[in-house]
C-alpha cells in the first residue's frame, strides 16, 4: 500500500510539470499585457515599458520560466503582479470560503442524492423513480448561474431569509458563515446531487439484481437493513467514485458560484487573475487545482479497499 | 402596595421611550465601487479606480469645484509673481497626517516632485519648473525658468491631481509602489481590512480640518459625517443591483444602463453623478499602419461616422447622452464645434472619396471589439456597419477587455498581431495638454501613435500660455488641426450615474466620488 501511494505521489510530479508549462506557455502567448493594465488608462508608452521591465515581462519567455520554476520549487511563487501581497499569501486568505463552500455543497450533495438514488432504485418505475430522475435531468441541464438568481430572487430578495451575496468567516459567527453559505452550496450541489443521484440509483439497482440480495432477503431481513448494509455498501465503489470526480469538477462550479454570489474565495481569485492576467497567481493557482485534483483521484482509489476488500493494493 | 396608575403609565412610557430611542451604532456606508482596489499607490497608476481611493485618504493643493475651476483645498492662500514665474503657497493651519503629526511645506514639494515624475501632465510641467521648495514649515514655493497658465490645473486635475503625501512616503521611487499609507486627507485607510478582490475600508479622519466654505465638486469643505466606508467588490452586476435592492449596500458607483430601468422603478432608489464632466467615446486608430497610416483614409472617418448611432446602440436613453461635435467635453470651458460643422454625419459618398483618394486597396481592417465591458460593447458593430457602408472591408475580433488593452498596445501591422481600430472612452478631453488622445508625440504617446508636429507646438503653446482668452483660441487651432490630420474620432458624450438608497443623504455631484458630506438614516 505504502510502495502503492509513493508511486502515486510520484507520478503527480510530471502531471504537475506539464499543467505548469501549459499554463506558462498559454500565459504568455496571450495578446494581453498585465503592464498595460496596471498603468492604467491613460499611460504612455514609457509608463508602460517601465512597467513591464520591472515585472521582468521583457525578459526571454525561456528565462521567464527558469526564474519562475527556480523558484516555484523553494515553494516560493512570487508576488502577485497587481496586490503587492505574495501570491501563498492570498491563496492562504482564500481558502476558507472556497473550502467551506465545496464542503458544504458535497455534504449537501450527499445527504441528499444517495438517500434519493437508493429509494428510486428500489422504487424503480415508479412515480417516484420518474420524479427523481427528472429532476436530476433537470439538475443537469440548468447551469448554475441560473441556479443561483433563480434562488438569489426568491430567497435572499423575495422572502428575506438570507444575504444575497458576501462571505462571513465561520471565525466572526457560525449563523452568519451559515447564512451566507447555505444558497451558493444549494446552487452549486442541484448539479452534484442529479450527478449523484443517478450514479447511485443505477449502481444499486444493478446490485438489487444480485444473488446474496435475494438470500438476504430468504433470510428475512428487514428491506432497510438489505438496501442499506447489503445494496448500499456493494453499490459504493462507483458512488465514490462519482462523488471524487465530482470534487475535482466542483472547481469549476466554484469559480461560477463565487462570482455570483460574490463570496472572496480561490474561484474568484482565479477569475480575477485571469481577467487581469495576473501570471504569477493564475500559475500558482492552476497548479494548486492540478494538485487537487490528483490527490483526490488518489484518495478515491484509496476509498475502494474500504467497500471492496477484494481491491488490494 | 401596588403602584398607582399613573407610575405604571409612566413607567411604561419610560420603557416604550427607551425601546424607540435610537440605538448608537457606526454608521458604516457600503458602496459597490466601478472595479476592486487592486493597486492603492494613485501616482504609480492612471486607474481610476486607483485615484478615488486617493481622494478619501489624500488630499490636494488645490481642487476643482463643480464647474471645473481651480480652488485652493489645503492651501489657505497663495499668490503669482507679477512676471508669473513664482508661486507662493501658504497652507492652512491645523493639517495633519492620521498619525497625527503636521503636514509641512516639506511634504508638499517631495510629493510634487514624485507625482511629476511620474504623472503624463506632471512629467509636462517638470521642464518650466526650476525649483520646489519649502521656505518655511507652512509656505511651499515653485519657481519656475518660464511661465505656463498650468500650474495650478495641473496640481488640481479631478483625472490626475497631485496627492500630497508625508516625505517619507513621497521618497519612494516614483517606478516603485508605496508601501504606507499615510495621508492627510478625510479618511483613513484600514490596511489591515483591506481584502483585495472583497472589499477596502475607510474610516472618518477625526482629526481632519476641513475647509471653511460648502462643498462643490471636489473642493470645499470636506465635512465627514459617516464613520466607515467599505468599498465592496461584487464583479456581477446582477447581485450587486440584487444587494442594493435587498439593502445589503448602499450605493453603486457605476450600475449598467441596462439595469436602470429596473431601478428607477424601486422608490427607494435616487440617482447621483459622480461624473459630471462626463466621458468620451474615442475611435483610435493606429497611425503608424497601414491603412491609416495615410491621413487621407483617416479624414474619411470623420465622415464614415456620426455619433447617435454609438450612443444610442450603448447607451440607449437620452438621458445619458449627448451628441458633443467638439474634441474637448461639451458643457466644458474649451469645449468648441468650430470646424465640425460637415463632420460626424455618415456622408458615405465623401467617405468613400477619400478612401480612393487615400488608396485604400480593400484590405480588412481589424476593429478590436471588447465583450465583457457593457460600455464599450456595442461600439464595435457600429462601426463595423457604418465602415462597411462608406466602403471598407472590417474583420472585427472580439476578445475580453483586458486583451484588447493588451493587443493595442502592439505597433505591429493587424496582419502580424496587431491592430487598426481601437474603441474606448476618456474623460480627460478637457483640454490639448491633458487629452491623452490629443497627444501627437509619435511612438512616446499612448496607443496608436499619431505623429504631428504642429499638433505638438500648439499644444506646448496652450501649455505657455496663461491668459485664458488666448488658451481657448490655442485649444480650437488644436481642434482644426485635429481635422486636418485626425489622431481620434470622438463618438459622443455619455453619463454614468451611481445609484443610491434613498436612506443615503447628502450626495455631491462631483468628477469623481465623494463620500464627504454624505449622511446615512439608519444602519
Amino acid at each position: 500500500m505504502l510502495n502503492y501511494i509513493l508511486k502515486r505521489l510520484l507520478a503527480t510530479i510530471p502531471v504537475v510539470l506539464v499543467v505548469a508549462v501549459f499554463v506558462f506557455s498559454m500565459l504568455r502567448l496571450s495578446s494581453a499585457d498585465p503592464a498595460a493594465i496596471i498603468a492604467g488608462d491613460n499611460a504612455n508608452a514609457q509608463q508602460i515599458a517601465e512597467i513591464r521591465g520591472k515585472l521582468g515581462l521583457d525578459q526571454p519567455i525561456v528565462t521567464q520560466f527558469a526564474v519562475w520554476t527556480g523558484r516555484a520549487l523553494s515553494g516560493n511563487f512570487g508576488e502577485s503582479f497587481f496586490f503587492k501581497k505574495q501570491v501563498s499569501e492570498l491563496i492562504v486568505d482564500r481558502l476558507e470560503p472556497t473550502l467551506s463552500l465545496a464542503l458544504c455543497t458535497i455534504v449537501i450533495s450527499v445527504l441528499i442524492a444517495v438517500p434519493l438514488g437508493v429509494l428510486a432504485a428500489y422504487r424503480s418505475g415508479t412515480w417516484l423513480d420518474r420524479i427523481v430522475m427528472g429532476f436530476s435531468t433537470l439538475g443537469f441541464s440548468v447551469p448554475v448561474f441560473v441556479i443561483g438568481y433563480v434562488l438569489m430572487l426568491v430567497f435572499a430578495i423575495e422572502l428575506s431569509w438570507v444575504p444575497v451575496q458576501g462571505y462571513q468567516r465561520l471565525g466572526e459567527g457560525f449563523w452568519g458563515w451559515l447564512q451566507r453559505i447555505l444558497l451558493p452550496s444549494a446552487a452549486l450541489s442541484v448539479i452534484y446531487c442529479a450527478l449523484i443521484a443517478r450514479i447511485t440509483r443505477s449502481s444499486v439497482q444493478e446490485v438489487l439484481g444480485e444473488d446474496y440480495i435475494r438470500t438476504a432477503r430468504a433470510k428475512g431481513l428487514r428491506n432497510r437493513v438489505v438496501l442499506l448494509r447489503h445494496a448500499l455498501s456493494n453499490a459504493a465503489v462507483p458512488i465514490v467514485t462519482v462523488i471524487g470526480l465530482g470534487i475535482a469538477l466542483l472547481i469549476g462550479g466554484v469559480v461560477v458560484t463565487e462570482s455570483v454570489f460574490s463570496i472572496p474565495g480561490l474561484g474568484r481569485l482565479t477569475v480575477d487573475a485571469v481577467l487581469a492576467r495576473d501570471y504569477p497567481t493564475v500559475q500558482a493557482l492552476v497548479l494548486l487545482f492540478s494538485l487537487v485534483s490528483v490527490l483526490i483521484n488518489l484518495l478515491v482509489d484509496l476509498s475502494y479497499t474500504l467497500f471492496d476488500p477484494r481491491i488490494r493494493y | 402596595m401596588q403602584p398607582s396608575r399613573s407610575l405604571r403609565v409612566t413607567i411604561a412610557a419610560f420603557g416604550a421611550l427607551l425601546c424607540a430611542a435610537p440605538a448608537v451604532y457606526a454608521q458604516t456606508v457600503r458602496a459597490v465601487m466601478q472595479s476592486d482596489l487592486k493597486i492603492v499607490d494613485p501616482i504609480w497608476t492612471t486607474a481610476y479606480i486607483t485615484r478615488n481611493h486617493g481622494f478619501m485618504i489624500y488630499d490636494t493643493l488645490f481642487s476643482e469645484d463643480a464647474s471645473g475651476n481651480v480652488k485652493p483645498q489645503m492651501v489657505d492662500k497663495y499668490d503669482v509673481s507679477a512676471d508669473k514665474l513664482v508661486y507662493t503657497m501658504t497652507l492652512r493651519d491645523g493639517l495633519l497626517w492620521h498619525d497625527g503629526q503636521p503636514v509641512t511645506a516639506d511634504d508638499c514639494a517631495m510629493s510634487i516632485k514624485r507625482w511629476a515624475a511620474r504623472d503624463p501632465v506632471g512629467q509636462k510641467l517638470l521642464p518650466f519648473v526650476k525649483s520646489i521648495d519649502a521656505v518655511d514649515a507652512r509656505t511651499l514655493r515653485i519657481t519656475l525658468k518660464e511661465a505656463t497658465g498650468m500650474v495650478l490645473p495641473s496640481l488640481a486635475r479631478a483625472t490626475g491631481p497631485a496627492f500630497i503625501m508625508p516625505r517619507r512616503v513621497a521618497e519612494t521611487s516614483p517606478n516603485e509602489q508605496i508601501s504606507e499609507f499615510v495621508g492627510s486627507g478625510p479618511f483613513v485607510f484600514k490596511k489591515d481590512e483591506w481584502k483585495p478582490g472583497n472589499k477596502a475600508v475607510y474610516v472618518k479622519f477625526a482629526q481632519y480640518k476641513p475647509r471653511a466654505e460648502p462643498p462643490s465638486g471636489l473642493s470645499g469643505g470636506k465635512v465627514v459625517k459617516i464613520d466607515r466606508v467599505e468599498w465592496l467588490t461584487i464583479a456581477d452586476q446582477q447581485t450587486a443591483v440584487s444587494a442594493l435592492l435587498a439593502g445589503e449596500v448602499d450605493l453603486i458607483e457605476q450600475p449598467s444602463h441596462d439595469l436602470l430601468p429596473m431601478l428607477k422603478k424601486d422608490a427607494n432608489m435616487q440617482f447621483g453623478d459622480w461624473s459630471s464632466l462626463g466621458n468620451q467615446y474615442v475611435f483610435r486608430f493606429n497611425s503608424l499602419t497601414k491603412p491609416f497610416d495615410n491621413v487621407k483614409i483617416r479624414q474619411a472617418m470623420w465622415h464614415a461616422l456620426n455619433q447617435e448611432d454609438f450612443l444610442k446602440a450603448v447607451i440607449g436613453d437620452p438621458q445619458y447622452y449627448k451628441v458633443c461635435k467638439s474634441m474637448f467635453l461639451c458643457g466644458t470651458p474649451l469645449s468648441s464645434t468650430k470646424g465640425m460643422s460637415n463632420l460626424l454625419e455618415s456622408d458615405f459618398r465623401k467617405a468613400r472619396e477619400l478612401l480612393k483618394e487615400g488608396g485604400y486597396d480593400g484590405t480588412p481592417v481589424v476593429l478590436l471589439q471588447s465583450t465583457d465591458r457593457i460600455v464599450y460593447a456595442n461600439l464595435a458593430p457600429v462601426a463595423k456597419s457604418l465602415l462597411e457602408k462608406a466602403g471598407m472591408k472590417v474583420d472585427m475580433q472580439s476578445m475580453d477587455w483586458q486583451t484588447v488593452v493588451g493587443r493595442r498596445a502592439k505597433k505591429e501591422p493587424a496582419a502580424q498581431g496587431g491592430w487598426n481600430i481601437s474603441l474606448t472612452s476618456t474623460n480627460n478631453a478637457l483640454n490639448p495638454v491633458e487629452s491623452s488622445y490629443l497627444d501627437a508625440a509619435c511612438e512616446k504617446t499612448t496607443f496608436g501613435w499619431p505623429c504631428d508636429a504642429e499638433i505638438e507646438k500648439l499644444r506646448s503653446q496652450y501649455f505657455r500660455e496663461t491668459d485664458p482668452a488666448k488658451q481657448k483660441a490655442l485649444a480650437e487651432a488644436v481642434q482644426l488641426r485635429a481635422v486636418e490630420y485626425p489622431v481620434y474620432i470622438p463618438l459622443g458624450q455619455w453619463y454614468q450615474p451611481m445609484v443610491a438608497r434613498k436612506s443615503i443623504g447628502g450626495l455631491l455631484t462631483a468628477p469623481a466620488p465623494a463620500f464627504w458630506n454624505m449622511t446615512k438614516t439608519g444602519r
